[in-house]
């Protein structure tokens, strides 16, 4: 393998690690402000437990997050230094505001939120909970705003092959940005609320029946079952925004070789780079077309249009973001099935109890489904955009450092094993915290003053 | 607006030097104090590791994102050079980010993963913080010596890693004079004690050793005026290690009276030691191959960060004091509630 695949894999396998938690952690902020509002309102210490409890997978994974993002900013000096050089003066701008206005603002008051209790009256308490949710929704903003510029770059000139500004509100508000700032964020949503879901629903198998566990239960179905639909309508503009700025993405998304009209949707196929065709399809006739140009003689572009004049393919590796699409779509629509199912059972104030347990048995998995659609739709829209960097103006190939490959391949091995090491880590822990929050007899371990519960 | 202090080519490459070199120190200093506590971890007891590691527990996440506003501001402002510097030092980065995942992470495993994991996530604590720790140095003897490698610089990296990590352990030391008290802060003292002698050494072999390998710098300190224009850096570091050392001596006293004494110290040694270096680096941002004026970014951009940085840094200090502040006084256990 060469140094740019490698590196590829590499810094491909970092921000997937990383991606898991900042997905967490954006939603679940607001999620703990909602739990930390209600109990200010309520006064009904369930909401505090609830708190208490999810505020230690927020920290958990804010660490997670954390260590594994500082690993990006420095691989893109050792790595893919051609990206900086070329447009450092667009992209360093963007990054400064997120490390100015989103990482010391959460870091700091994380310290607050976590050991503060005690310490500060219960408003800055409050707020220091609302300045960390705040602050991951601004880093959320301004990395999306960057990602969103390679994708559909506005706002700049090249000279002397380096990208120089000359309208920062076009660069920040660029073509996708909105589009894909709103499909990240209900992602995040969606994740944390299966997750919750999720913990609950294994705490409640388990025989736990804290009035916390329920109330979570409750937040994370309701959450899920809002906001799926909104997430598909979502995705669907999404996707048309993408059709009108990079066609081929769309294009390997759908498998379609050819442009023309009655585009089948296909819901299984194989596509094959080298004869140019899928084999084994499974199609439903025009479905493709409708939903791209809501007509079923709409026009939809084919890959065959972006091949150079010598044969080399001008569209990303078709295989890989036809299948990631669909892994994200399927998830969605089990995401969909599930939440509202759950709403169905819970009718009338039954609550977890009206859930059959065999539902509640698919809910302990579908924890993470949230990470599973998050993850293909990122390789669906990144993997999309290449042999570009940034879309038109830097192939991944021009960026790469003249690394040895042998180098690479040795630390990405490092960072491999020590993130499987850490994921498993990391999910033991939030079961072992889901069976220890309900080893407690009654509903509220933390009710008595006089028993603190330490940060564990 | 660009032009008010002259040609912007000129003074914004040095206004971000300054930043760059602001937060590397500011970062060296703060996580230097996180990262010299887990360096000591393995000489404390379960529950003095507990307490250290609620003396820093409120803190250690914001202090690592002054390595990530380091590190941006060399991506942002200097790109050439963040690119030259960072594939240089391509495995010591690696290593180092290795070291800052387990250090970061083992923070919170080490009390939410189930009770008998807790010893292999102090292990975990103690090797990252560690590794960070000498990898940060093995960079800057690197550095130093121009980013080349043969087997003296070599040498030289593995000398300057070994101190920095001692000279770590020893601010971390000094932190916990002023945090704790009782037998753990008799303890610190001992290691404070112990670890002066790496501070000492250490700057010893830079300040002779970074004359020696450039010209240039022996120039930039040993012509007359500068050498006694300058004269007072050394005096002062050689009169804050006497105070150090005396100091050290009296502690702890029956009040707690001087606690603060050697931690405040160490921050003005390391402050004079960083002021050492960047004199002698300037205007190289690369030693001896690329100038700050040649690496830097486009004016347009590096103006355009400025006055964010100019509105956001004041708010970001006003933060941090609170939280010190909330957080001061002794370390007790860290709760949740």
């Amino acid at each position: 393998m060469d140094t740019l695949l490698l590196s590829r894999i590499q810094f491909g396998a970092n921000i997937s690690f990383h991606i898991l938690f900042p997905t967490i952690t954006i939603a679940l902020g607001w999620v703990l402000l909602f739990f930390k509002l209600r109990f200010n309102a309520t006064g009904d210490v369930k909401w505090m437990d609830a708190y208490r409890f999810w505020v230690k997978v927020f920290a958990l994974s804010f660490a997670m997050g954390v260590v594994s993002g500082i690993t990006m900013s420095f691989q893109f000096g050792t790595n893919w230094p051609g990206f900086m050089e070329t447009v450092g003066n667009i992209a360093g701008p963007l990054l400064a505001y997120e490390v100015l206005t989103a990482f010391f603002l959460e870091a700091v008051f994380l310290g607050i939120m976590l050991f503060g209790f005690s310490k500060v009256p219960n408003w800055l308490h409050s707020l220091a909970t609302f300045l960390v949710a705040f602050g991951t929704t601004m880093s959320a903003f301004w990395i999306l705003v960057l990602n969103s510029w390679m994708h559909t770059p506005a706002g700049f000139e090249l000279r002397d092959g380096v990208a120089h500004a000359t309208d920062w509100w076009a660069i920040i508000f660029n073509p996708s940005m909105p589009y894909r700032l709103a499909h990240m964020l209900m992602a995040s949503g969606l994740t944390v609320a299966f997750l919750i879901l999720g913990l609950s629903a294994f705490r409640w198998l388990r025989g736990d029946r804290g009035a916390d566990a329920r109330a979570v239960f409750k937040t994370g179905a309701w959450l899920a079952a809002l906001l799926i639909p909104v997430q598909i309508y979502m995705g669907d503009m999404h996707g048309l925004n993408t059709l009108k700025y990079q066609p081929q993405k769309v294009a390997a998304m759908e498998g379609n070789w050819d442009t023309q009209s009655n585009v089948p949707l296909l819901l299984f196929a194989l596509p094959d780079e080298a004869a140019r065709e899928n084999r084994f399809e499974v199609a439903v006739p025009n479905v493709a077309s409708i939903i791209l140009t809501h007509k079923a003689e709409g026009v939809v572009p084919g890959l065959n249009d972006f091949v150079a004049e010598d044969g080399t393919p001008q569209h990303p590796p078709v295989a890989p973001v036809f299948w990631s699409f669909r892994i994200m779509v399927g998830t969605g629509m089990a995401m969909l099935v599930l939440s509202w199912s759950v709403l169905w059972f819970m009718r009338r104030g039954r609550g977890p109890a009206g859930v059959p347990k065999l539902m509640q048995l698919a809910l302990v998995p579908m924890a993470f489904s949230g990470w599973v659609a998050t993850l293909s739709g990122w390789y669906t829209t990144e993997i999309g955009r290449q042999p570009w960097l940034v879309q038109g103006v830097l192939t991944t190939k021009q960026a790469v450092a003249d690394v040895p490959a042998p180098m690479v391949a040795s630390t990405l091995a490092i960072y491999l094993s020590l993130y499987v090491l850490l994921l498993i880590a990391y999910i033991s822990v939030l079961f072992y915290l889901a069976r220890k929050a309900g080893s407690h007899d009654g509903p509220a371990p933390s009710a008595p003053k006089s028993q603190p519960v330490p940060a564990e | 607006m660009m032009t008010l202090f002259g040609d912007p080519a000129q003074w914004l490459p040095v206004a971000f030097a300054t930043l760059m070199g602001v937060s590397i120190l500011i970062y060296v200093i703060l996580d230097g104090f996180d990262l010299g506590v887990g360096i000591l971890f393995p000489f404390a007891d379960e529950a003095e590791k507990d307490r250290m590691v609620a003396s820093i527990g409120p803190f250690w996440d914001a202090n690592e994102t002054w390595l990530v506003l380091a590190i941006g501001l060399l991506l942002v402002a200097f790109p050439a050079a963040h690119g030259a510097i960072l594939t240089a030092l391509y495995l010591p980065v690696a290593i180092m980010l290795v070291g800052l995942i387990l250090r970061g992470v083992a923070f919170e495993f080490r009390v939410k993963a189930p009770g008998h994991h807790k010893v292999y996530w102090n292990a975990a604590f103690y090797v990252g913080s560690l590794i960070t720790a000498l990898s940060q140095g093995f960079m800057l003897g690197k550095y130093i010596m121009g980013l080349e490698s043969t087997l003296g610089i070599w040498i030289f990296a593995v000398m300057t890693s070994v101190f920095l990590a001692v000279g770590y352990s020893f601010i971390g030391a000094c932190w916990l004079i002023l945090k704790t008290d009782g037998a753990l802060q008799r303890k610190a003292v001992a290691w404070a004690r112990g670890g002066i002698w790496g501070l000492i050494i250490g700057i010893a072999l830079i300040s002779i050793a970074t004359p020696l390998v450039s010209e240039r710098i022996f120039a930039k300190w040993f012509t007359f005026p500068e050498v006694v224009l300058l004269l007072p850096l050394p005096l002062m570091s050689a009169l804050l290690i006497a105070l150090l050392w005396f100091g050290l001596r009296q502690l702890p006293t029956r009040n707690d009276r001087w606690a603060w004494f050697p931690f405040v110290a160490a921050i003005a040694l390391f402050t004079l030691a960083f002021f050492g270096l960047s004199y002698s680096f300037y205007p190289y941002v690369v030693p001896e191959q690329l100038t700050i004026y040649e690496a830097a970014s486009a004016p347009e951009s590096l103006f355009i960060i400025l006055v964010g940085t100019i509105f956001v840094l004041p708010v970001i200090a006003g933060y941090s004091v609170l939280s010190y502040t909330i957080f001061r006084g002794k370390a007790t256990a860290l709760r949740y509630d």
